[in-house]
């Protein structure tokens, strides 16, 4: 076995199992942590692909980003993950009939697994030759994706709309600080200097 | 290169950037102060862009096919942006009044209608995913705009949860079509694909899309959000749900099923033809029991998509010409219907207890006529203009050989006509209860009195876009 090939099936193996403890395992800390290890292990396969780029956003934004922001959300929700535990346990026996029905509709689907003549040609190669990474992204993302990419942004600002509408509460009972209102105040009018002798109040 | 690209799709361009202007604008002036006069420009932007889109000429794709400017696309865009405009309108004093006046509303809906305009012109499997998404993220904010109400939020959350399993059934479809072709451009796919009957493994990913898709018609078997998302939801917005996002899906569909799978047609046929049938009879009997017009109105909604797919199912161009047709005057007399139920109050607030339009036509015997043709026109009775879009979809499905599916059809739709007949009977026959607060709003009579006229009036020559939409069906299908 070459040392490729052994990476491969290390990190693949190591996904699997980081996505599988993800859903069973009992505490959401936990899971969020077999979690890293999936994105972890995911990110060695791409270094394997020859996307380097793709692995380290997937390390910097995925692991740094989305699965701490996830393990802060798990720690701050008070959120009784036993009784949701118990909730789906009265329902697993129907579930795993339908996963287990699905599972051997998949293998019947990828056991006879063909694809068309021309889908070899058609599917673009990771990288051009002689091309960056990086460069081939970009020429990606702003020349034959350049509506796709524009259309995600617009879902991202739909995105921010919709929880600033459905969360945001203007309260009225609560002071705020107004800068230029502190500013203008005139320390005469505000603050009073007494001269107390000692030994009498005032 | 990019500059006649962006030509192509300058309608989005200019209606996205409406949006970010409008948003923008009001979050600095006046806020929710500003929504009456935003939601009349918003919807003068869409009835102007309606006009222009629709003189544009056509037959142009962008972005190296993944999209599609076509005829097809410009008489879904049309009818979309059009029927967005007035349910804008006809919504705005409603929701001004029960205080879900954010400004927000009109920008979302915008993006969503954005959204929708790309979805109808995707050639790309991402590109019809970005769309899609666009629209359904915008679709589940306004479903629970009215946030202090437990139903609009459970509605809202209801359709989000189920959205996301529905994208992500098409999104796994998509991805095994594009394991099989190697492609995610529709003309690529339809190459790969051949003719004939397509392996398992795109037979596979064919019915995961479809699965998707018919989630977001709300079709049989994948229907169950509708009621409650229409029931919870504050009318003006039910109003759009049943009006433009089934447009824009039902033309995705149908994009979908010919410019992609067009070769295999036997394949997806038979599965179209099944949701077909189940949606007419499941929509058609579920809603006997409803009290709730709004949920009945989700019922016929469903009933109604059966019938739309029933033309799809054939296959034919005459199917797409039935299927637009179809969901032209479904929108006419939707639009009608909604325009009566947002004027139903009693004391200020809504009602949409069917039992309150008792003997409803010795108090406003004009309203009553408009709405007793509207439903006659929704069950298909002959001459109205709704029987004209039964029978042209009967007529696809018979032209292709599928008789079992018209018959079907026929029976479906004789089943359907019992609940809609029961309103009638209520307004002219019902025990006299409490009534009715008079409506208030011109507006929403002049809608209500428009759609009735149009579906007797269309009777004619339906206002001519039979012809409109056989060119637009041939540009999909050749």
């Amino acid at each position: 076995m070459t040392v490729a090939a052994f990476s491969f099936y290390l990190f693949a193996l190591c996904l699997l199992a980081g996505g599988l403890f993800t859903v069973v395992s009992r505490n959401p800390v936990h899971s969020v942590l077999w979690l890293i290890l999936a994105f972890l292990s995911a990110a060695g396969l791409f270094v394997l692909l020859g996307a380097e780029f793709v692995a380290m956003l997937l390390i910097i934004v995925y692991v740094g980003a989305v699965a701490v922001l996830f393990l802060f959300v798990v720690m701050m929700l008070d959120v009784d993950f036993a009784s949701l535990k118990a909730e789906m346990a009265r329902y697993m026996p129907l579930a795993l009939l339908i996963g287990i029905v699905l599972l051997m509709q998949f293998a019947l689907a990828y056991g006879s697994w063909t694809e068309a003549e021309t889908a070899e040609a058609a599917r673009l190669a990771v990288a051009p030759e002689g091309v960056q990474n990086t460069a081939a992204l970009g020429l990606l993302i702003y020349e034959q994706y350049f509506l796709v990419f524009q259309l995600a942004g617009l879902v991202l600002l739909v995105a921010m709309i919709g929880a600033i509408v459905l969360t945001l509460r203007h309260r009225q009972d609560i002071k705020r600080q107004n800068v230029l209102h502190q500013m203008w105040r005139d320390p005469a009018k505000a603050m009073e200097l007494k001269d107390v002798k000692p030994g009498q109040g005032l | 290169m990019l500059q006649a690209d962006l030509n192509i799709i300058l309608p989005e361009i200019i209606l996205a950037i409406f949006a970010m202007l409008a948003l923008v604008g009001a979050v600095y002036t006046g806020k929710d102060k500003l929504t009456a006069p935003l939601t009349w420009i918003t919807a003068l932007v869409f009835v102007l862009l309606a006009l222009w889109v629709g003189s544009r000429e056509v037959g142009q794709t962008a972005f190296g096919g993944t999209f599609n400017a076509d005829g097809f696309a410009r008489f879904a865009k049309v009818a979309i942006l059009l029927s967005a405009a007035a349910v804008l309108v006809m919504g705005q004093e409603y929701l001004a009044r029960r205080q879900v006046a954010n400004f927000e509303y009109p920008v979302l809906v915008t993006l969503a209608v954005v959204g929708m305009m790309v979805m109808v012109s995707a050639g790309d499997l991402i590109v019809l995913y970005m769309g899609l998404e666009l629209m359904s993220l915008s679709l589940y904010v306004v479903a629970s705009l009215r946030r202090d109400s437990i139903k609009s939020t459970e509605s809202g959350l209801k359709y989000f949860v189920l959205g996301s399993l529905s994208s992500g059934m098409l999104l796994y479809g998509a991805s095994l079509v594009y394991g099989f072709s190697g492609t995610t451009l529709f003309s690529g796919i339809i190459e790969a694909a051949g003719e004939g009957h397509a392996p398992l493994g795109l037979l596979f990913g064919l019915v995961f899309m479809i699965s998707g898709l018919a989630f977001k018609v709300s079709a049989v078997p994948f229907h169950m959000w509708t009621p409650d998302v229409y029931e919870g939801a504050p009318t003006p917005i039910t109003a759009f749900f049943a009006t433009a996002p089934k447009v824009a899906a039902m033309a995705l569909f149908a994009r979908v099923v010919h410019s992609a799978f067009g070769g295999i047609t036997a394949d997806w046929q038979q599965v179209i033809a099944l949701i077909s049938v189940l949606s007419m009879f499941l929509g058609s009997i579920a809603a006997i029991g409803q009290t709730n017009i709004k949920r009945l109105m989700a019922y016929s909604s469903i009933t109604h998509m059966g019938f739309a797919l029933m033309g799809l199912a054939s296959g034919t161009a005459f199917g797409v010409q039935a299927m637009l047709i179809y969901m032209a005057i479904y929108i006419v007399m939707n639009l009608g219907v909604f325009a009566f139920i947002l004027s139903m109050e009693r004391d200020g607030q809504p009602v949409t207890d069917l039992a309150a339009l008792n003997m409803y036509s010795t108090a406003y015997p004009g309203r009553a006529l408009a709405l007793l043709i509207l439903m006659f026109s929704l069950a298909g009775v002959p001459p109205l203009v709704g029987f004209f879009g039964k029978f042209y979809v009967l007529r696809a499905a018979y032209d292709a050989g599928l008789v079992w599916l018209a018959v079907l059809g026929v029976i479906a739709s004789v089943i359907g006509a019992f609940y809609y007949l029961r309103i009638v009977f209520y307004m002219y026959f019902g025990e006299a209860g409490e009534p009715l607060d008079k409506p208030r709003s011109p507006l929403l009579f002049g809608f209500l009195m428009a759609s009735a006229a149009i579906m007797l009036l269309g009777v004619v020559n339906l206002f001519g876009v039979e012809g409109i939409a056989q060119a637009a069906s041939l540009t999909l299908v050749n």
